[in-house]
């Protein structure tokens, strides 16, 4: 068990290798309990929502789901975030741990004083991530709705464990799966039917992993207030030119301007593992730093990201990593590293 | 968690066993491997490099985290175990046999008066809880 984000939470429950794999080609399990779930109701829910995403709130239909980031006035990432439209009225927002009170906080500094209420639900509803190919199915068997069905980024609302639960097919593995939020007292009967179907507990090690196989950027390592959208490589989940948008000007310069760095995928062509931190040198000079970095069992490579000067951002590129004081060779590879084959 | 009996040990849980042909073969525990992980990476001295009892003799990388090899014992190293850089993961599997690391033909035997006996090296294990 780890400290993480003001939870405690565990690396791994048995070999981070088998729980990853077990992901990519079959069923395994997170409880995410730990990040944060914030609804916003009322007649003012969209357009209050629209001033603080990085996406077309009001667009957004009811019943679907869409992946962006909150900034600062400056352009600078606060969180990534993915928002759910339950209803006409009413929006669910699940932030990072780390981050839920710092986006709670800047919520409320944007005040909801045009008929929108924030509630923090975290402690109410628990959140397992199923996520492999044989989750849907597995999925399934338990619930009574044809969740094949589902379309991805779309969420619905389902019986569960004798209860009511929200299931939404989104993830943070690459795979196909579904993030189940159902009340916390339901949580640990869930877990324990999904045991017994055949899924494998897996921790965050991990979830960091098959997040960086996929591409997908972590918020503190990847991204964060001194990085914008746009070097992100997240630029086509910014709508920057809506009335009202706190970070609108900030994000319209960068973007018609253009970012002079980008997050680069890597693999390392030399012997080594990159780690966050290390320096990304193209010769004898430093051009930029490892934001996260990993062995890629699914690939069987290492694999990293981190942020260069758009000059070196072309796939093939050659760099070296410092991996404490050897130059390792590596070479620019286009993200994400690994996609699974679209079967839906 | 198995100690055996016939090593001798470092704190910083290395094992070291004297062979008949004089050479010490040097390798980590079997609590290191299962704290570590997954082992994904072994970096280890090429034949000829001259050590210093308590060194560092490498790195050992598992998924998480890095972590240094120290030498329990001083000399010349004389071989790495090749299997171990081309497959890591024969440290978690066996740790005092194939997953052995380095042999080295030792400076002075009487270092190992410096290093723990297994009953010793349990009582750390203990301690450390």
């Amino acid at each position: 068990m780890a400290p993480f984000g003001g939870w405690d939470m565990p690396i791994q429950y048995d070999s981070i290798l088998a729980e990853a794999k077990a992901v990519r080609g079959g069923a395994g399990m997170f409880d995410v309990s730990h990040m944060g779930r914030v609804e916003i109701t009322g007649p003012g829910a969209a357009a209050f929502l629209n001033r603080i995403l990085s996406s077309d709130v009001p667009k957004l239909r009811i019943g679907r789901a869409r992946y962006g980031v909150i900034c600062n006035p400056q352009g600078g990432i606060i969180d990534d975030t993915i928002v759910y439209r339950l209803d006409e009225e009413r929006y669910l927002l699940v932030p990072n741990a780390g981050n839920a009170d710092e986006v709670i906080d800047w919520l409320g500094k944007w005040a909801p004083d045009e008929g929108a209420v924030m509630d923090v639900i975290t402690d109410k509803l628990a959140m397992i991530a199923v996520q492999g190919p044989n989750a849907v199915t597995i999925l399934d068997a338990m619930t009574q709705h044809e969740l094949s069905l589902v379309k991805p980024f779309r969420i619905v609302e389902v019986p569960l464990m004798g209860g009511s639960a929200l299931l939404a097919r989104t993830g943070y593995t690459g795979e196909d799966g579904f993030e189940v939020m159902l009340p916390s007292d339901s949580a640990v009967a869930l877990w324990e039917a999904l045991t017994e179907a055949g899924v494998t507990p897996c921790g965050l090690g991990a979830r960091d992993v098959l997040r960086l196989e996929a591409g997908l950027p972590l918020h503190g390592n990847d991204i964060d207030a001194t990085t914008n959208p746009y070097e992100a490589g997240l630029g086509r989940f910014v709508d920057p030119d809506r009335e009202g948008y706190v970070a609108g000007n900030a994000l319209k310069h960068i973007r018609d301007d253009g970012p002079d760095r980008s997050l680069i995928g890597f693999v390392m062509t030399g012997r080594g593992i990159a780690r966050q931190g290390h320096r990304i040198m193209s010769g004898a000079d430093q051009i930029g730093e490892v934001t996260s970095g990993s062995v890629s069992p699914t690939l069987d490579m290492n694999i990293g990201m981190g942020y260069v000067p758009t000059g070196f951002s072309d796939t093939g590129t050659r760099l070296q990593i410092d991996v404490r004081g050897r130059m390792v060779e590596a070479s620019v590879k286009p993200l994400p590293f690994y996609s699974r084959r679209k079967s839906v | 968690m198995s100690v055996p009996e016939n090593l001798k040990y470092y704190k910083e849980h290395d094992w070291v066993r004297l062979d008949s042909d004089g050479l010490a073969v040097v390798g980590i525990t079997e609590f290191a491997a299962e704290s570590l992980g997954d082992i994904v990476f072994i970096e280890l001295p090429e034949p000829g490099t001259e050590v210093k009892q308590f060194d560092k003799l490498g790195e050992i990388e598992s998924v998480k985290a890095v972590s240094d090899l120290y030498t329990p014992i001083g000399g010349r190293v004389v071989e790495s175990n090749q299997a171990v850089t081309d497959a890591p993961e024969t440290v978690n599997d066996s740790p005092y046999d194939d997953g052995w690391l380095v042999k080295i033909e030792p400076g002075d035997t009487s270092e190992m008066d410096n290093l723990l006996s297994a009953v010793e090296y349990e009582a750390l294990l203990a301690a450390e809880g």
